[in-house]
């Protein structure tokens, strides 16, 4: 192994050193990977609600508005970070059937699962998840509803912000809509590996 | 059988088949150019500064390339390096003997398909299964990718439900929604019983060690979320400096590819998963892999290796969307296609020398590229380079001579007769502005990379 090392590395020097001058690293203002048009002078949380709603997902701040969709919807058995649930519960009625464990050899049978966002990025609708503060990667992205709930203060305006506090959690992902394929004949699908309906609780 | 030329293929394609691509091409072209325009005053300067950024990476791959490997360990992922596809097929297998791991699903990358790692593994007794709906149905065919980001953009949905029922994978039914359906049902089990899933990248930063992915179908997310054991195959141009570029990116890739402000998943990872996490890699591999990359370095179209696989170079050449992509025998089709193709082929340049000739070098490519690659300059030196292998009896068209229609393939004249070459980079209609927006437009010229750009380029040329 370390031969190719040496061999790609050798090879990409003996190509480099004929370069009279090297490209340099240009600085850039980060204003101008902010989509300013679409931002205007708004708020985090306006803006946010607007873009989900654009990429099909929906932002609600009240808990029981997000009982009511799951209801209406029929999806009434679902996975709920134990973290999330002593706050939650009082919400869901004897209709509901939640476990606050995820059982991977179950994965249908929760319709809906709950987990804890570590924020937001309003310019893009984006909920921003990691390992700190999801408490199953699974329980986030097999059911078929995902509701994230987001703290308010941690919602940010631009992705420009947002790329700068990915901070030291080996994985974070941003999730911009429910999951979505335009493979067959350039119709949209929603809901092809992942959620097909993506919720954000955003709460103070 | 000596293999068809483009304008052969071309001609011989079912003409459903011509008009789909057509019009998909088309269409995400165009949405592409409105939401660039529709959401930053000034997109022309963010490609140039993103063609900067990965030109400046790939001058200086020589630090870039240790540093990253060092952040990558330090994170705790095992660092492998492929000199050749063969190699990084072994490299591939030998992890996953080490496992005793027999399946393994796999989210879509390029280079896997360069290397040809499914039917290796397959001929070694792994179950390797792509997971990208349309890799997916690829492989069910055993067909090819015809399109970079939308691999199956030649295939009906009739054919496809033909290939679901003939799979076992349901009765005949050409609803996209029940063939979605059925594959998340049957794939989601796949994940599950994976020993490892397997990703390329689209970025990897030198500051922080970040793999970044991006799929809008979740089936990343998946490969990470239920397999233990994760291995990422990336070219050794996929670097990018800093964690702040990924702005610059990100916006342009997702517009680029399929006309999103950002793509659905957008996948940060820069080790094996936190150990309070139950799900996802404990383990995790990254392969650095050269398969001629480093001849591409040397030679005099490098600016080619900053390609972000985006595809909107495909969706605007008037020659792929007359063509389709396998008409350029080639893992990468279109513009971009004809330039790494034949670069990457190495010995069997000659080959694929016919490619660099298959285009009427209009610009197009260049003025919708993100990161700024001056696609049809790169298309002569390769033409240069092939008469100077092979003689002026090769057949390529002498300088000068190209810009005349005659000399141009015949796919173009075809575009030509559907009236709508002019069109190919078309101006956003003023009724599809937000009319705070049209007050502010209506004191600009037309922005240069509408048009003017290349033909200003063609003329220094002729002089
Ligand atoms: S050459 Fe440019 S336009 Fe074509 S796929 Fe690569 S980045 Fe996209």
């Amino acid at each position: 192994m370390n031969t190719e090392r040496e061999a790609i590395l050798s090879r990409v020097n003996g190509a480099l050193v004929p370069l009279s001058t090297r490209a340099p690293l240009p600085d850039w203002d980060a204003e101008l990977a902010k989509a300013r048009r679409l931002l205007g002078d708004r708020e985090a949380l306006p803006v946010f609600t607007e873009r989900i709603k654009l990429v099909n997902g929906t932002a609600l701040t009240d808990p029981a508005a997000v009982v009511a969709q799951l209801l209406a919807g029929g999806w009434t058995r679902g996975y709920c970070d134990p973290a999330l649930w002593p706050q939650l519960a009082p919400h869901f009625g004897p209709k509901f059937t939640v476990s606050t464990e995820y059982d991977r050899t179950r994965v249908d049978d929760y319709a809906f699962g709950i987990t804890r966002a570590v924020g937001a990025i309003a310019e893009t609708g984006t909920i921003i998840l990691n390992d700190a503060t999801t408490s199953r990667r699974l329980g986030a992205l097999a059911p078929w509803v995902h509701v994230a709930v987001v703290p308010q203060k941690r919602i940010f305006l631009t992705m420009a912000e947002a790329v700068l506090e990915l901070g030291d959690d080996p994985n974070v992902i941003w999730v911009t809509g429910p999951s979505k394929t335009a493979d067959v004949e350039g119709i949209l699908i929603e809901g092809v590996h992942g959620p097909g309906v993506q919720i954000a609780l955003v709460l103070p | 059988m000596k293999p068809l030329s483009i304008d052969q293929f071309a001609a011989q394609l079912r003409p459903e088949t011509q008009r789909s691509v057509y019009e998909s091409t088309k269409s995400t072209h165009e949405k592409r150019t409105k939401v660039l325009f529709d959401h930053f005053p000034d997109p022309n300067r963010l490609r140039e500064l993103a063609g900067q950024i990965k030109q400046h990476v790939i001058e200086n791959l020589d630090t870039y390339l240790p540093a990253v490997e060092a952040k990558l360990q330090a994170h705790g992922a095992k660092v492998h390096w492929a000199a050749t596809a063969e190699s990084a097929n072994q490299t591939v297998l030998s992890i996953l003997r080490a496992r005793g791991a027999t399946k393994l699903v796999k989210a879509k990358t390029m280079v896997s398909e360069e290397i040809g790692l499914g039917p290796f593994l397959e001929k070694h007794g792994i179950e390797s299964l792509e997971t990208d709906l349309g890799e997916f149905i690829v492989q069910i065919d055993h067909d090819h990718p015809s399109h970079i980001v939308r691999p199956i953009i030649h295939k009906s949905r009739r054919e496809i439900a033909v290939s679901f029922e003939k799979n076992g994978l349901g009765a005949y039914n050409d609803e996209p929604a029940v063939i979605t359906r059925r594959a998340r049902e049957f794939l989601r089990q796949k994940y599950l019983q994976a020993d490892v899933g397997l990703t390329g990248a689209n970025f990897v930063v030198a500051e922080t060690g970040r793999l970044v992915l991006v799929t809008n179908e979740g089936n990343s997310r998946f490969s990470l979320a239920a397999p233990k054991c994760h291995i990422a195959l990336v070219g050794i141009e996929k670097i990018l400096p800093r964690d702040r570029d990924l702005a610059l990116f990100l916006n342009l890739l997702a517009r680029s590819a399929t006309a999103q402000q950002l793509t659905v998943y957008t996948e940060f990872i820069s080790g094996p998963k936190a150990p309070t996490q139950p799900d996802g890699p404990e383990e995790m591999h990254v392969i650095f892999v050269d398969a001629g990359r480093t001849e591409v370095l040397a030679s005099e179209c490098r600016e080619i290796l900053r390609c972000i696989r985006c595809g909107a170079c495909m969706n605007v050449c008037p020659v792929y969307r007359q063509a389709s992509g396998h008409a350029y025998r080639a893992v990468y089709p279109g513009p971009v296609g004809a330039v790494l193709s034949p670069l990457l082929a190495g010995n069997r340049f000659p080959e694929l020398a016919d490619l660099p000739k298959a285009s009427t070098l209009c610009g197009a490519c260049s003025e919708v590229c993100p990161v700024n690659i001056p696609i049809p300059d790169l298309l002569l030196r390769l033409r240069n380079k092939n008469k100077l292998a092979h003689g002026p009896s090769s057949g390529t068209p002498p300088m000068g001579a190209w810009s005349v229609l005659a000399s141009q393939p015949t796919a173009w004249k075809t575009s030509l007769a559907f009236g709508k070459a002019v069109g190919l980079v078309p101006y956003v209609p003023r009724a599809f502005k937000p009319s705070v927006l049209r007050a502010w437009d209506d004191h600009r010229t037309l922005p240069e990379w509408r048009g003017g750009e290349f033909r200003r380029w063609l003329a220094a040329r002729k002089r």
